[in-house]
């Protein structure tokens, strides 16, 4: 299956043009009003993210038990708890707040950490050749042909699992898929004028990869990042629903939805409205995602 | 050259099967001793000496890297934690129930997500065009855990008409089937609507359409089997979605699966039958991607051509 996918990169890096956002103040203006609900949406949950500790009323694990399973404000429960509260009468509303920041930090760290390493390893392809490029090709191949998820758990029921080892989890997803790219770019770029320009006037290769190849490249590889970054969310969300990922006192989307199972008959709002979170967030960053492919990236589009 | 291009597809298969051997064999070893990690804590001393010896832990670590093949090849994983049996049977028992979930949501997806997609494209831009994108683009964007949650909600708590646990009857698959297939059945129908949108614009179409060809035809016998190669393909990676979906599925409608003895042998820690789940997913990861792979060379001419090219 790789095999189809890189010759085409290939020729395709000639294309691409000089400049990530160069012409995208003045693609603002003519941005679809999807796409700006979804800009709006996920300018929100940042917001939510940087400012959590002024945002939420009250702490995330403040426990209240005499008003434990209350109804939301508006469905007729307490005005100080707008979303209601939970088994242990914490506020859904603060919780939320919380795992967002968790989801969120999460899924921007592992998705960073895959994109540097994906990167380096393609970049280290395409310079070595030979055996490092086979070997390397190899665990992409490897990695693409099984789903991560049960690579994810191996991990996890051999290691015990510790937050710190749950994020390399979050990272090793999806890394080859930027190997894959970058260096299918790069070996395109090789043969191109600018690089074989500044090569000859001297340039060590550090600098051809950092300071000339890389700005070529870099907007295939933000699209990749915009969809490499729901997976990851996804996987956090999944795997902490299942009670194998983030645990608790700390607090995720995906394990609001999951400890929320069990009172769905009393109380839905504990799972719903992490649940609409999640989803509401992975279906923004995608459809915010393919209005940036093909803004930026003629080549790739379908 | 054919059986060239089938060769380079089948070593590869084989070559991705010995990584992920190697990977737990690593792990196994990194993470402590396999006795322990392997066996019941109360494993009495006949069991493990027989183990000790059996996957020659005395012995040098190159030689336990052999043994350990062998162990793998023989199906011999070591012992569930919480029912004292072999691990391979705990997991074989589990198996019909996947396969039959898996394959009723496969079905689903197919079923439902490639006539949403070819209807689409053949109204392209309108009304009906776009009612059928969004729904595919839900379906495609909803979480299976979500999806699973609002449907016990609505069919189980409010409207009460289909039971949210278990699988005795065939109201019992309804939503676990939809819950699994909906995410393959968006992406599949816009898969199938950028193919046939594709082929819709070539030049043979425009030629049979202008030599008069009966619409229906043009669409069954010109379009269709050249927008089913990309779609092909696309089914082979709904696969691993369907094996990760079967995880969260199984688990949330109690069904009594792969999917769900993975997820809570994981949480126990019941490392002889992770194991031997992850050999199966792998085996079955590979299996399928070859036959895909195959299949791709086979329906489509010019990749065997052009792959043979290229490795030449």
């Amino acid at each position: 299956m790789a095999d189809n996918i890189g010759p085409a990169q290939e020729t395709g890096a000639s294309l691409v043009r000089p400049g990530i956002f160069s012409n995208l103040t003045g693609e603002l203006a003519r941005m679809p009003v999807l796409v700006i609900m979804c800009c709006v949406f996920l300018l929100a949950t940042f917001f939510v993210f940087i400012f959590a500790d002024v945002l939420a009323p009250q702490h995330y694990a403040k426990l209240d038990l005499l008003n434990r399973l209350k109804a939301p404000a508006f469905m007729g429960g307490l005005p100080q708890y707008l979303l209601g509260t939970d088994e242990l009468g914490r506020d859904v509303l603060s919780r939320l707040i919380y795992a967002i920041r968790m989801s969120i930090f999460i899924a921007l760290l592992g998705t960073f950490i895959g994109a540097v390493l994906g990167t380096f390893l393609g970049f280290v392809a395409a310079h070595f050749r030979g055996y490092a490029e086979e070997v390397i090709m190899m665990f992409v191949d490897a990695q693409a042909s099984m789903p991560f998820m049960i690579i994810a758990l191996a991990v996890l029921a051999f290691f015990g699992n510790s937050f710190a080892l749950f994020i390399v989890i979050m990272g090793i997803n999806g890394w080859e898929n930027y190997a894959r790219i970058a260096r299918g770019m790069v070996l395109g770029a090789n043969a191109q004028g600018y690089v074989v320009a500044v090569r000859s006037l001297g340039a060590q290769p550090r600098r051809v990869y950092y300071r000339h190849i890389l700005p070529n490249i870099a907007s295939a590889l933000i699209v990749q990042f915009t969809l490499n970054f729901p997976s990851t969310i996804l996987l956090e969300t999944s795997l902490s629903f299942l009670g194998l990922g983030i645990q608790p006192p700390l607090t995720s989307l995906g394990l609001m939805l999951g400890s929320g199972r069990s009172y769905l008959l009393f109380a839905w709002w504990i799972a719903v409205f992490a649940g609409m979170v999640i989803f509401i967030t992975t279906l923004s960053v995608s459809i915010f995602g393919d209005w940036l492919r093909d803004r930026l990236d003629p080549t790739l589009r379908r | 050259m054919n059986t060239r291009y089938v060769a380079i597809k089948v070593l590869r298969a084989i070559i991705t099967l010995w990584m992920v051997v190697t990977f737990i064999f690593i792990v196994l070893r990194v993470s402590g001793d396999p006795i322990d990690t392997l066996l019941p804590d109360d494993a009495d001393a006949e069991t493990i000496a027989y183990y000790m010896h059996e996957w020659g832990l005395d012995r040098p670590l190159h030689e336990q890297y052999g043994l350990y093949f062998m162990s793998v090849f023989k199906g011999d994983f070591g012992v569930s934690f919480i029912d004292d049996r072999k691990a391979l049977e705990v997991v074989v028992e589990r198996i019909p129930a996947t396969l039959q979930l898996g394959f009723a949501a496969f079905v689903f997806g197919v079923c439902v997500g490639i006539p949403l997609g070819i209807v689409a494209a053949l109204n392209r831009n309108s009304a009906i065009d776009r009612a059928m994108m969004t729904t595919a683009v839900l379906g495609y964007a909803i979480p299976n855990f979500f999806l699973g949650i609002l449907l016990i909600l609505v069919f189980t708590l409010w409207l009460q008409w289909l039971p949210s646990s278990g699988s005795s009857t065939l109201w019992h698959m309804v939503m676990p089937v939809v819950t699994l297939g909906t995410g393959g059945m968006g992406s599949l129908a816009r898969f199938t609507r950028s193919a046939m949108l594709e082929v819709l614009n070539q030049s043979y179409m425009r030629t049979s359409r202008a030599k008069g060809v009966p619409r229906l035809k043009r669409i069954f016998r010109h379009a269709l089997p050249n927008a089913a190669i990309p779609v092909v393909t696309c089914l082979g990676f709904k696969i691993g979605g369907l094996i990760s979906g079967s995880l969260i599925t199984e688990s949330i409608f109690a069904w009594p699966g792969v999917g769900r003895l993975l997820v809570t042998s994981v949480g126990n820690r019941d490392l002889a039958v992770v194991q031997a789940l992850i050999m199966l997913v792998a085996l079955t990861m590979v299996i399928a991607n070859l036959l895909i792979d195959i299949t791709y060379g086979w329906i489509d001419p010019r990749i065997r051509v052009s792959s043979q090219k290229q490795e030449d």
